[in-house]
């Protein structure tokens, strides 16, 4: 019998004694297809395929770069589907009122105020702990990236273990990329300069916004992320 | 018809050993008094056999190997004496209080919800046994004979209608009395025992006239009773419900975990009532009297009687009392969550000294299993959303953990936290602009350096970051409550300063009153 036949027949009998307990224990086990969630600005969803659950998604950026616009979008999302989420907020930096704005449903969203980053890692882990939230999000964008680098690795992964088969997302706002392989998706956003509003004077304008430029930095669900998966939204202010 | 009564023998001693299951099997006597003067006034059982009498002094029982002392608590005993009435309620509408130790229940018309008489018998037994009490019970056609049955027959005894007086033939003639060692109930058993009669039986068979000729109203009366076959209306109670419970320490207790053993007792206990009743509670207060204040508790409660409620001797007293109320957004009766989450209400308000007398109270309500909806989403089991709320404050604070709700001002950054899952309802279907660059706030507001130019903003310093204005909209002036003396006035700008990094947004505004500048936040 040729080796290859005979390699095939083996395969075949180790993969029909073990198919019980193990699937495909000598091939490739299709990776499920992920679920997502929409995030509410079409132009991310259609680069990303939306918010995916079951995993950590970091949005990382510069102050003034959509970051909270993208999260507020999200929880208005979640909100209006009648998810319940948190809110984990480090700097104690969320505006109500600014989520209102935009359909945030404030009684479906557990709002947590910290005042230290380890506050905040203590309550992200007790709401991933207890489930049943659709969304968490864990804001670590006012945090100086020095002190955001010195949280440990080792609570990312427990992040990523605590929402494994789970319907939740967790979504990490942060100013550079923490998790490294954590992250099912990491974005990375950008500003370009506001829109000059001429023709009216100052007290009768609102400035123009941005265009924020969004790119996926890193996607556990495609092969070579980076180059031209990008995408850009106009954020009114 | 038929009539059951349930006798807790050595009540006072019950009373003890139910709220320290430790002691069952255990020689106890329960000690009461003014020292010196402190006397045995009640023994159980095991105690007795053992020589334990009532009327001992402490020292005298003290010396007995094996016997465990406690001091009477009436607290104790008015809480056994609820849980026995809670059970015996929990069978039958009409319950009389006949003793602090018997309960007597009409249970006319029960056999369909819970058997023939004998498994009913068996049944309330059982259920007080669920409830820390030892009882005897006894089902009889007549008050009188069911209630001299449970006093005199140990376990559970059925007096089929008509055999009576055969039954309860052979019970001493103590049983008759409530108290045998009243000065009455003495004289009498006397004579009767100079006549040679001592048990039912055998006063039954006295001849009547002659009995009534010697010993009046009352022998005949006694007569009638040992006969079985006198008759009388129920005298059912009609108390409000009212879930308490009581511990007083005899050592205060310092430490929370040995409190929390405590509690974890009383709650058992109370969800134990709370289900006799199927009812849960949705409010629970924990009463914690402190070490010092029960001693003035007790010196003052007669002077302070009379007093202004803002008087400073009250005002000392309630602040020795600590007290805790959680509210529960649905109904439960799960001992282990309340425990925990009472836990943690403790570690973040512990009790200032030592507790010497616990109080736990629920307000009862209606069982309301949460409905699930086939296609609703997730959300956390009530329990666990509790308990998760209860470990959040804990890390980060009461009052920072919540739902925020807006409130009705134009004040800038004015909402107020509320109980998460208090305003979960139906959301609206909203569809608004998602892409907005909403405001992170600074709380507080960051001071800041403004240079102006013709009036507007060039040039703003706050922290570390010194930038120029490259973009501005504004000046908008608000202003509100000034009637109220809280009142704000400012001029807000829209400013792109030009970092490092590249063009960012904030919000700065001038005070109108100080003139001074701050930034409230940045867009992003």
């Amino acid at each position: 019998m040729p080796a290859a036949e005979l390699r095939t027949l083996i395969e075949t009998r180790v993969e029909e004694r073990l198919g019980g307990r193990c699937p495909a224990a000598l091939g490739w086990r299709p990776r499920p297809a992920a679920q997502t969630a929409a995030t509410g600005i079409p132009e991310v969803d259609a680069l990303t395929g939306g918010l995916p659950r079951g995993a950590l998604t970091e949005v990382c950026g510069p102050g003034s770069s959509g970051r909270t616009a993208l999260l507020l979008s999200l929880l208005a999302e979640f909100t209006r589907r009648q998810e319940l989420c948190a809110l984990v907020d480090a700097g104690d930096s969320f505006d109500p009122a600014s989520a209102a704005a935009v359909g945030v449903e404030l009684g479906h969203l557990l709002w947590v105020r910290c005042g230290k980053v380890e506050q905040a890692l203590r309550a992200a882990d007790l709401v991933l702990q207890a489930g049943g939230f659709g969304l968490v999000a864990l804001d670590l964008g006012d945090v100086p990236s020095a002190t955001a680098r010195r949280v440990p690795l080792t609570s990312w992964f427990r992040f990523r273990h605590a929402l494994e088969e789970t319907p939740a997302a967790l979504l990490l706002l942060t100013q550079e990329a923490l998790t490294g392989t954590c992250a099912a998706l990491t974005l990375q956003l950008a500003a370009t300069a506001p829109k000059e509003s001429l023709g009216l004077p100052a007290h009768a304008r609102r400035l123009g916004g941005f265009s924020v430029a969004v790119e996926v930095a890193r996607s556990a669900f495609a092969r070579r992320p980076g180059s031209g998966m990008r995408t850009a939204f106009l954020a009114d202010l | 018809m038929f009539f059951a009564a349930i006798y807790v023998p050595d009540f006072v001693v019950e009373a003890v050993v139910r709220a320290e299951p430790r002691l069952y099997g255990a020689r106890v006597a329960v000690v009461d008094g003014t020292p010196p003067l402190v006397k045995v006034v009640a023994a159980n059982s095991k105690s007795r056999a053992a020589g334990i009498e009532a009327g001992m002094s402490k020292p005298e029982a003290e010396t007995m190997p094996g016997l465990v002392l406690r001091p009477r608590s009436p607290a104790l005993e008015a809480a056994a004496h609820r849980a026995l009435l809670e059970c015996a309620q929990a069978f039958s509408p009409r319950v009389e209080e006949t003793a602090a130790d018997t309960l007597l229940l009409d249970l006319a018309g029960l056999e369909p919800l819970f058997g023939p008489p004998p498994t009913m018998a068996q049944e309330l037994a059982r259920r007080a046994r669920e409830l820390g009490l030892e009882a005897r019970v006894a089902v009889a056609a007549n008050p009188d004979a069911a209630v001299h049955a449970a006093r005199g027959f140990a376990g559970v005894t059925f007096i089929p209608a008509g055999r009576e007086a055969e039954v309860l033939g052979s019970l001493p003639l103590e049983v008759l009395f409530p108290d045998p060692h009243a000065e009455s109930a003495q004289q009498l058993l006397e004579t009767l025992d100079r006549w040679g009669v001592r048990t039912f039986r055998a006063l039954a068979a006295l001849p009547s006239v002659a009995l009534s000729e010697r010993l009046g109203a009352e022998g005949l009366r006694l007569q009638t009773l040992t006969r079985g076959v006198a008759s009388r209306p129920l005298l059912p109670v009609e108390e409000p419900l009212d879930f308490e419970e009581n511990v007083e320490l005899e050592h205060p207790v310092a430490l929370l975990e040995p409190l929390a053993f405590l509690l974890n007792r009383m709650l058992e206990r109370l969800c134990a009532r709370l289900a006799a009743r199927a009812l849960a509670l949705n409010e629970l207060t924990l009463t914690c009297m402190l070490e010092q204040s029960i001693a003035d508790f007790r010196l003052q409660n007669a002077e302070l009687a009379g007093r202004d409620p803002q008087d400073s001797a009250i005002s000392n007293l309630q602040s020795a009392i600590h007290r805790r109320t959680l509210r529960f957004p649905l109904p439960t009766r799960d001992a282990r969550t309340l425990l925990k989450l009472l836990q943690l209400d403790l570690e973040s308000h512990p009790p200032g000294a030592p507790v010497a007398r616990i109080t736990l109270a629920a307000a009862p309500a209606k069982p309301r299993p949460p409905q699930g909806g086939l296609f609703a989403p997730l959300s956390p089991p009530a329990e666990k959303l509790e308990l998760t709320l209860a470990r959040l404050a804990g890390v980060v604070g009461e009052g920072q953990v919540g739902s925020a709700e807006l409130e009705d001002t134009h004040r800038p950054d004015a909402f107020r936290m509320e109980k998460f899952g208090d305003a979960i309802q139906n959301a609206k279907l909203k569809m608004q602009n998602a892409k907005k660059l909403a405001l992170r706030r600074f709380r507080p507001p960051r001071r800041a350096q403004v240079s102006v130019r013709s009036g507007r903003p060039i040039e703003v310093r706050f922290g570390p970051i010194r930038a120029r204005v490259v973009e501005l909209a504004g000046p908008w002036r608000t202003s509100g409550e000034w009637w109220t003396g809280e009142g704000w006035a400012r001029d807000e700008w829209d400013v792109a300063l030009e970092e490092k990094g590249g063009v960012a947004l904030y919000r700065i505004y001038r005070n109108l009153e100080s003139g001074e500048w701050f930034v409230e936040g940045s867009y992003d």
